[in-house]
């Protein structure tokens, strides 16, 4: 693109490169926004067969313009902004969730030639342009002037920077064991996939992406029955609209991070050559990782806050941290893992780690069944002792 | 290090801040506008705000922001070892191990002082 611009047409070579990076900025925010029309339909029919529903299905075949329908509606909807708001941080709010989600796409390796621009910090980048998106929930809860708002924002910062640190502790392992930061170096890496090798720690990433985007049995910074709807309460219109689409998109784009580190992203048969092939394979995999994302969030009731934060400080992190160690420690015991370069180099140390990642699978459910029964007996003790003393 | 790549990462910082400001500013000029006092209080399910929103809240949440911002600065640590992990030999790993292990201590002494329940 770029040599065609100064050859052909005769520009200067900074020019060319800033129109070439032009058309590829629109090329991928417009991809990951119109992904997302299709993408909210999709979810509300899984979402509606799951609770043996139809789901939208009036506008559009299948319902399938009801994203646009609604995006008609919210637009003229009155942008309602509350008295004794702070303007500027309340407008600011719903513009920045966005721009935190969509800048994950910048190092998104959509197949073997195609990708926003190939980082080599790519893997930190993820987890600092993700982190806007918690300063704009706090934005938000704190410009509203609104008490639910407040405590709702409270406590999913609680929650967002809580998960942040298995998310980030999951996030090494891929790193340590493809040696690199880049996404496409990781992608490039995994002769077999990542997720055969380490499945302990794709569950850990799943879970706490899942309560880093606020879904599911995680979604308690938006609790209705007690908060109202969290710290979107006073949004009305198109900036609640917008928040929308920051939480869907984050969610698929949590689907495509979890293809990209731990199922191989474009990897597939023929997928170096055609690069649209490796596009496909991409989208499957994200729309698989997606789909259990989706599953965790429509079957899994919601925890309560301390319970949140327990489950995250007394188990995801002790968890990541020994993982972490196991994972280093048996990748430094096999001979050669510095330079795998085909799929018979890999086969050594993946089935050690499967082997590592059972035992260690397999004590943690001991561990957590025993402490189960042992809940179970405390309770159920506690409702004897009345019948007891009658 | 080519500085191209970061120009797009610039461009697109540009684009992420225009394309959702745009729907937002066409629902200003299209949407209605018809303000009223009620309309505008801070929604509290009918009921009348008492008092500032902006008052002192429980404690609780500096302490875990406190346990994340402990946690977060060694996992920079982590960043640079876990890159040249295949370079290193098997001091590297003992090292991490005794700074993992290092982690771990500061994770239980927290959780014995009953920093992390939540009352």
């Amino acid at each position: 693109m770029t040599d065609f611009l100064m050859d052909d047409i005769g520009l200067s070579h900074a020019l060319a490169v800033l129109i070439a990076q032009t058309l590829g900025v629109f090329v991928v925010a417009m991809f990951g926004l119109l992904w997302t029309l299709l993408g909210i339909w999709i979810e509300r029919k899984i979402a509606g067969r799951m609770q043996d529903r139809i789901g939208p299905n009036r506008v559009g075949p299948f319902g399938l313009v009801q994203t646009i329908a609604d995006m008609v509606k919210i637009i003229v909807k009155e942008d309602i902004v509350p008295r004794g708001a702070d303007r500027w941080v309340f407008n600011l709010a719903p513009i920045l969730s966005v721009m935190g989600v969509m800048l994950l796409w910048v190092v998104v390796p959509f197949s073997a030639g195609w990708i926003g621009t190939d980082l080599s910090i790519g893997a930190l980048y993820l987890i600092a342009a993700g982190s806007l998106g918690n300063i704009a929930v706090l934005m938000a809860g704190w410009a509203s002037n609104n008490k639910f708002a407040l405590v709702g924002a409270f406590r999913a910062i609680a929650q967002l920077i809580s998960y942040e640190v298995p998310m980030v502790l999951a996030l090494l392992i891929p790193v340590l064991m493809a040696g690199s930061l880049s996404t496409q170096e990781i992608v490039r890496e995994q002769h077999i996939m990542y997720a055969i090798a380490v499945p302990l720690t794709l569950l850990i990433f799943l879970v706490s992406s899942q309560a880093e985007m606020g879904r599911g049995p995680f979604d308690l910074l938006e609790a209705e029955s007690e908060l109202v709807a969290g710290y979107q309460t006073e949004y009305a219109g198109m900036k609640f609209g917008m928040f929308y689409v920051a939480e869907f998109l984050h969610a698929f784009t949590a689907g495509v991070l979890t293809a990209i580190f731990f199922l191989g992203g474009w990897r597939g048969p023929w997928a170096e050559d055609v690069h649209i092939l490796g596009f496909v394979y991409l989208m499957i995999k994200s729309m698989a990782a997606y789909f259990v994302l989706i599953w965790l969030r429509m079957t899994v009731p919601r925890l309560r806050i301390d319970q949140l934060l327990n489950f995250n400080w007394k188990f995801l992190v002790p968890v990541s941290l020994i993982n972490l160690l196991v994972v280093a420690f048996v990748w430094k015991l096999i001979p050669d893992t510095d330079t795998i370069n085909s799929l018979e180099d890999a086969l050594l140390p993946t089935a050690a780690l499967l082997v590592a990642n059972g035992i260690m699978i397999g004590v943690i459910g001991w561990a957590l069944r025993e402490r189960g029964r042992r809940e179970r007996a405390r309770i159920a003790s506690i409702y004897a002792q009345p019948a007891a003393g009658d | 290090m080519d500085l191209n790549e970061w120009v797009f990462v610039g461009l697109f910082i540009a684009l992420a801040w225009i394309l959702p400001a745009t729907p937002i500013v066409l629902g200003k000029i299209l949407g209605p506008k018809r303000p009223n006092p009620v309309k505008l209080e801070p929604y509290e399910c009918g009921v009348e705000t008492v008092g500032n929103t902006w008052v002192q809240f429980r404690a609780q949440y500096y302490v875990f922001a406190l346990v994340f911002v402990l946690f977060d600065v060694e996992l920079v640590f982590l960043f640079p070892w876990a890159l040249a992990y295949n370079q290193l030999g098997l001091f590297a790993l003992f090292e991490m191990a005794v700074f993992v292990a290092l982690l771990i201590a500061a994770l239980v002494y927290t959780w014995r002082k009953g920093a992390l329940e939540w009352s």
